[in-house]
């Protein structure tokens, strides 16, 4: 069967406050080969108390938790931030820069 | 609740047998737990999903016959959503006028401006005890008289202090006080509405169905049905009761009663003192509210240069539960020029160890930034 990036992820939510951001929670058991594949296609920009990391792909900067959360900021429509999903957690898909 | 759903499970006020008498007992015993516990009687308890829906039945049942064109409700800037919704409703439908008595720049209500707003035209002040956002505590006595003295009710939120602080209805004199089971130890989906008798005897149901009716009579000539209503509260709980919540939300109480409600409350102070202290001497970190004795457990935070998003997700990374966001109080943010905030709560089973190693992990999050 085809993988989906959905495959990996939980859920996806959008925060309250004014920043208006969207966390995607990754699917626990899938979380490590998830953000393997995030880590090498993405750059990564800065790493915060070793679990946080600023990370860029294509024009998007986001945050990922070790956790397994990923906060996109200022990303204006649901079918961007799955275009972006799918790049990053799909094979064959765009590369780093 | 366990023994509720293995030995007595059955529907309340509904049948002859056995399980059905001991089921009402248990229930209606309830009833009486949770009424003595904010000094009540137990014909004034009417128990809701929570705080929201005892809100919203005042705002539908008691506001359908009290509330016209000309009238004015007034609420405060710190209210939760909870407590502004069900009021922006209902005036829509109604045609009465919302006023907002403002917040000082501390995040405490402007008795002032609070003064200032009520007037004549006023039928009802909806006020939160405790702000959930804040922890500040509204002087709900003093409150209290100067609503009465204008001639109108006063619907209290007690989410954020019944399962905190001694609360006692008679001694406040407030009119109605909703507050919610599962922050108070209790399980979710249950909670429950105080309502002077006198008032709810003027009012009208909300919901409609079995148990809030005395008898339904159709009249074969006329085609219609004739209705009496059942006595408060039952006039208010229309279907099937979440009776196992009910149960559980009295373990709750008593579990609660046994600690001792000023123990509670004395803990959670000494805790959020404790907090505060340590909190402030961290650099980076701007506390919002009052940070004195007019205070609960309840500390809203931001960190400069992190979201309250990421300070939540990075308090989680540690173990740590803290909520971060609007709080369902948008409109207290905006009034403190707020994004948004990271909020840290206490409850009785916090430990002073417990607030050192969340000191410690903000440390950490701050020296990494």
């Amino acid at each position: 069967m085809m993988t989906t990036a959905s495959d990996y992820i939980a859920r996806i939510e959008g925060t309250c406050g004014a920043e208006s951001d969207i966390i995607v929670v990754l699917k626990f058991d899938k979380k490590d080969q998830a953000l393997e594949k995030i880590f090498k296609k993405a750059i990564l920009k800065n790493k915060i108390a070793g679990m946080i990391y600023d990370l860029r792909f294509e024009e998007y900067s986001f945050r990922v938790y070790a956790s397994g959360k990923i906060i996109f900021r200022g990303i204006q429509s649901k079918q961007t931030l799955n275009k972006i999903l799918d790049a990053l957690l799909l094979e064959s898909i765009a590369k780093k820069d | 609740m366990v023994d509720y759903y293995e030995n007595n499970n059955a529907n309340v006020h509904r049948g002859m047998h056995s399980l059905s008498l001991e089921a009402t007992e248990m229930y209606e015993k309830s009833r009486k737990c949770v009424a003595n516990f904010i000094n009540a009687k137990a014909s004034e308890i009417i128990f809701t999903r929570g705080t929201t829906e005892a809100i919203n039945l005042i705002a539908y049942s008691w506001g359908l016959y009290n509330l016209r064109e000309d009238d004015e409700v007034l609420i405060s800037l710190m209210e939760h959503h909870s407590n502004i919704i069900p009021w922006e409703i209902t005036a829509k439908r109604y045609g009465f006028k919302i006023k907002y008595a403002n917040i000082t720049s501390d995040g405490v209500l402007d008795v002032k401006d609070f003064e200032n707003k009520i007037t004549p035209k006023t039928k009802i002040v909806c006020l939160s005890h405790v702000s959930n956002v804040t922890g500040a505590v509204n002087d709900i006595k003093y409150l209290s008289k100067t609503v009465h003295d204008h001639g109108a009710v006063l619907l209290l939120d007690g989410a954020q202090s019944v399962p905190h602080m001694p609360v006692d209805v008679q001694d406040l004199n407030v009119d109605f006080l909703a507050f919610s089971g599962h922050k108070m130890l209790g399980p979710t989906g249950i909670g429950a509405l105080y309502a002077k008798k006198s008032l709810l005897q003027k009012m009208a149901p909300y919901q409609g169905g079995g148990e809030m009716i005395k008898d339904v009579s159709f009249d074969s000539k006329s085609q219609q049905c004739s209705i009496n209503w059942n006595e408060p509260p039952w006039k208010f709980e229309a279907g099937t009761p979440n009776i196992s919540g009910v149960i559980g939300l009295s373990a709750a109480i008593k579990y609660l009663k046994q600690i001792g409600m000023d123990h509670i409350l004395a803990h959670e102070q000494a805790l959020t003192k404790y907090a505060v202290e340590k909190m402030k001497s961290l650099d980076k970190i701007s506390i919002y509210g009052p940070t004195d004795s007019r205070k609960c457990g309840i500390i809203p935070f931001n960190i400069t240069g992190l979201s309250s998003h990421d300070v939540a997700l990075l308090c989680d990374s540690y173990g740590i539960a803290i909520r971060s966001g609007y709080h369902c109080a948008q409109p207290l943010h905006q009034i403190l020029q707020l994004q948004s905030s990271a909020r840290a709560s206490f409850y009785l089973y916090n430990t002073i160890e417990e607030i050192d190693r969340f000191i410690d992990v903000l440390k950490e999050i701050i020296q990494t930034l």
